[in-house]
């Protein structure tokens, strides 16, 4: 027995330590690594909690299968809002109190410290603010330097291979913006058949001239190797280029198509009350003003006070005006219709 | 005369004993029937029965459908006002228990754009009381968006609630059924297509690796067996390699300014790039790559074993190099082909992680929709209905090939 005792005092202590375990789930990469260091790393040392951090490459698969199966893995997740919409109304996320967030650092309630549309959605609390636009690089273009989407479309001014993610979302509405539908019309025009018909038609003008990828990884690498000239890409990645290993990247903002991510619970997780504990924490003022390290703007405005100003222009949030909030109604109603109609046009 | 034959006892004793040890060997077999009943027939008869049946509307809105069941779908008419009303009434209570989005998206499936009608007007009625709506729940219903009076969206909701269905093997046939009931073409064509390229490029790739490996699995197999060896280790090396790394390594190799293009132009071949990176060339180059060894093997383990002196016999006996290679080295390597060309050909045909990396646009095959299904769109069941359609090719393809060359003739080693 009193071999036996240590033993038995491990495993307890196991126990005892696996039940303040969280497992939380992003997207990885460089966000990944901002969000370790101002969220996560902060809660482990206040909490004395463990979290697990975990990858995904976003949509709704997993958590589905998860629910479905009721074996849940994962208890916090950051969610494209895209995704959010259609999670929250299967029932595959919990609800979460709003009223329940802690104020900013200067004093104003959380419901008026969030942006609107953090809020929006009663599964998830705004993270941030990212977007997708195009970047070309200084020392490739010719034909002097692009600053709109229809100068994305002009293979004669711009000669040149044009890097797009192959997927229908965000080319199909830039396709229409070049063709001269205004950016508030997008959506309208893109839910008829003769819209979809244009944007699609507007896209053949450069499919000639159109590489495709499929992960946004390789956007700044297609970018920096030659194998395009303009490329579509989430904002944080190009930044991130320009940044930290000093490419001759220019980002443009006109008609970005942006979006928030959002974190959210899991249905059926045995670790609700810790998962809204962390989110609390981690959408505070403080741990969400580290997200600029990355390019993508914190949705709480107290957090800016904390961010450098040289920063705050080249953050999403910064050109709202310019772009265009992607519509997570409309991709939930056509995204599976549009999907297969962008793939038949592919195979042409 | 009997003294040496055994008694009746003796015999059945004797079948009993080797029955006991042939239960024994089947015991020891057994964690291998389960293994395979757990990772593979179950997966399989799963995905089968998912391809047909999807209980979920029926489930969600079991009276509603009880009411439309008398609706006349191929008429203009919209559905008896009770059926309206008794589905406002289940539309709130799914909305209640956060429900209603799951029905919006099986509905949405047969008629697009219908999602964001259905949660809206969801999240409307859950403000909406239950007497209210027992009252004139159809007149809410339609007074919330023109879109309720349309006849399409009553059609899809009925067709979406059949828990059997045949939909979903229609729509990889690229078919559909109109409110009638007739089966027609469907406004997207690309299942089919998929099918057939992914084909054409399984079997673009089975024809290339044979070319590359059989000259290397004769030289192989005739090489002294020092040499033979050493350069064994290099076609197992790719196996050793992960997958993901042997492909991305492909990417390096042919992009626009890759080592392919550079060393072309400073050889001053050519003077502008070639576009290779994205493109079914490019996913055919890798598969190929990828693939080789699972041709080299049996080829030269074949090849291995055929008697050198078969061929010299041919040959002293005035028989020129060519015909007696084809007519004497050949056939007796036909095995080996066979098997690798199987092995390849059903390899590639649902390969999907190379495709998706280097194959851009036109490199896509079904796997790579497949997949779309899966984690986009979030459609399972269609999924299976082409995953099954694709097990189904296999099988077919595996049986003409019996028929034509006879599955007794693959040899592995």
């Amino acid at each position: 027995m009193k071999r036996l005792l240590p033993v038995i005092a491990l495993a307890t202590a196991c126990n005892v330590a696996s039940a303040d375990q969280l497992t939380a789930v992003s997207f990885g990469g460089a966000y990944g690594a901002a969000q370790q260091k101002h969220m996560l790393d902060p809660f482990m040392e206040e909490t004395g909690h463990k979290i697990l951090f975990e990858n995904y490459s976003g949509g709704i698969a997993e958590i589905k299968a998860q629910v479905e199966s009721g074996n849940i893995l994962w208890d916090v997740i950051d969610v494209e809002v895209i995704d959010l919409e259609r999670a929250c109304s299967e029932g595959l996320l919990e609800v979460i109190d709003h009223d329940s967030l802690p104020p900013g650092d200067d004093g104003t309630p959380a419901a008026k410290d969030f942006s609107e549309a953090a809020l929006a959605n009663e599964c998830g609390v705004g993270n941030i603010v990212w977007t997708v636009l195009y970047a070309f690089n200084n020392d490739t273009i010719k034909g002097g330097q692009p600053s709109s989407i229809a100068d994305l479309f002009d293979t004669k001014k711009y000669p040149g291979k044009r890097a797009l993610r192959k997927r229908p979302q965000v080319n199909l509405e830039w396709a229409l913006i070049a063709d001269g539908v205004p950016k508030e019309q997008v959506y309208e025009v893109l839910e008829t058949d003769e819209g979809q018909a244009r944007a699609f038609a507007k896209l053949a003008t450069i499919a000639d001239d159109i590489v495709w990828f499929d992960s946004w990884s390789q956007a700044p690498q297609l970018l920096n190797d030659g194998g395009a000239v303009m490329v579509q890409s989430a904002n944080g990645r190009i930044f991130d280029a320009i940044q930290s290993e000093g490419k001759p990247f220019e980002m443009v903002w006109d008609a970005h198509l942006y979006d928030l991510d959002v974190w959210a619970i899991v249905k059926g997780t045995k670790k609700k009350d810790l998962a809204m504990e962390f989110i609390r924490f981690a959408t505070g003022s403080k741990p969400l003003s580290g997200m600029p390290e990355v390019a993508y703007g914190p949705t709480r405005n107290s957090s800016y006070a904390y961010v450098d100003k040289a920063v705050i222009p080249k953050l999403p949030s910064s050109h709202l005006d310019e772009g265009l909030k992607a519509s997570g109604d409309f991709w939930a109603d056509y995204g599976e219709s549009l999907g297969e109609k962008f793939n038949e046009w592919l195979l042409k | 005369m009997n003294n040496n034959s055994l008694s009746v006892e003796e015999i059945l004793e004797s079948k009993r004993l080797l029955n006991r040890k042939k239960r024994l060997l089947l015991l020891f077999t057994l964690p291998l029937l389960v293994f395979i009943f757990i990772t593979f027939i179950s997966p399989i008869a799963t995905m089968l029965y998912r391809s047909v049946y999807h209980p979920t509307v029926s489930q969600l809105i079991p009276l509603s459908l009880a009411e439309l069941k008398n609706w006349d779908e191929a008429g203009d008419a919209l559905p008896p006002s009770a059926a309206l009303q008794q589905f406002a009434i289940e539309l709130q209570d799914l909305s209640k228990q956060r429900l209603s989005g799951k029905l919006a998206e099986e509905v949405n499936r047969l008629k697009p754009g219908s999602s964001s009608l259905i949660k809206s007007s969801a999240r409307k009625l859950k403000k909406t009381t239950l007497e209210e709506l027992q009252e004139n729940g159809d007149s809410v219903l339609l007074s919330y968006s023109k879109k309720w009076h349309n006849i399409d969206l009553w059609r899809a909701v009925k067709r979406a609630g059949q828990p059997f269905t045949d939909s979903y093997y229609l729509t990889t046939f690229d078919l559909k059924r109109n409110p009638a009931g007739e089966i027609e073409q469907r406004d997207t064509q690309i299942y089919l297509k998929l099918y057939w390229k992914s084909l054409k490029i399984a079997i673009y790739i089975t024809l290339l690796t044979a070319l590359l490996a059989y000259p290397l699995a004769y030289y192989l197999a005739t090489a002294p067996s020092k040499i033979a060896n050493r350069l064994m280790v290099l076609v197992l090396l790719p196996f050793w390699t992960s997958l993901l790394v042997r492909t991305t390594s492909w990417i390096a190799i042919l992009q626009t300014n890759g080592v392919l293009n550079s060393s072309l132009q400073s050889l001053g071949l050519i003077d502008e790039p070639f576009e290779l990176l994205y493109t079914q060339a490019a996913t055919i180059i890798a598969m190929t790559h990828i693939l080789l060894p699972f041709m080299i093997l049996p080829l030269y383990s074949v090849m291995k074993n055929i008697d050198p002196s078969y061929l010299r016999a041919a040959l002293s006996l005035g028989a020129r190099p060519i015909p007696a290679f084809i007519k004497i080295y050949l056939p007796m390597t036909v095995p080996g082909v066979s098997a690798g060309a199987l092995l390849v050909f059903i390899i590639s045909i649902g390969y999907y992680i190379t495709p998706a990396i280097v194959g851009g646009t036109d490199g896509q095959m079904i796997s790579n929709i497949i997949a779309f299904h899966m984690q986009s769109s979030n459609n399972w069941e269609l999924a299976a209905a082409l995953g099954s359609l694709l097990l189904a090719l296999i099988i077919a393809l595996y049986w003409i090939y019996d028929r034509l060359v006879g599955v007794n003739n693959i040899k592995l080693g």
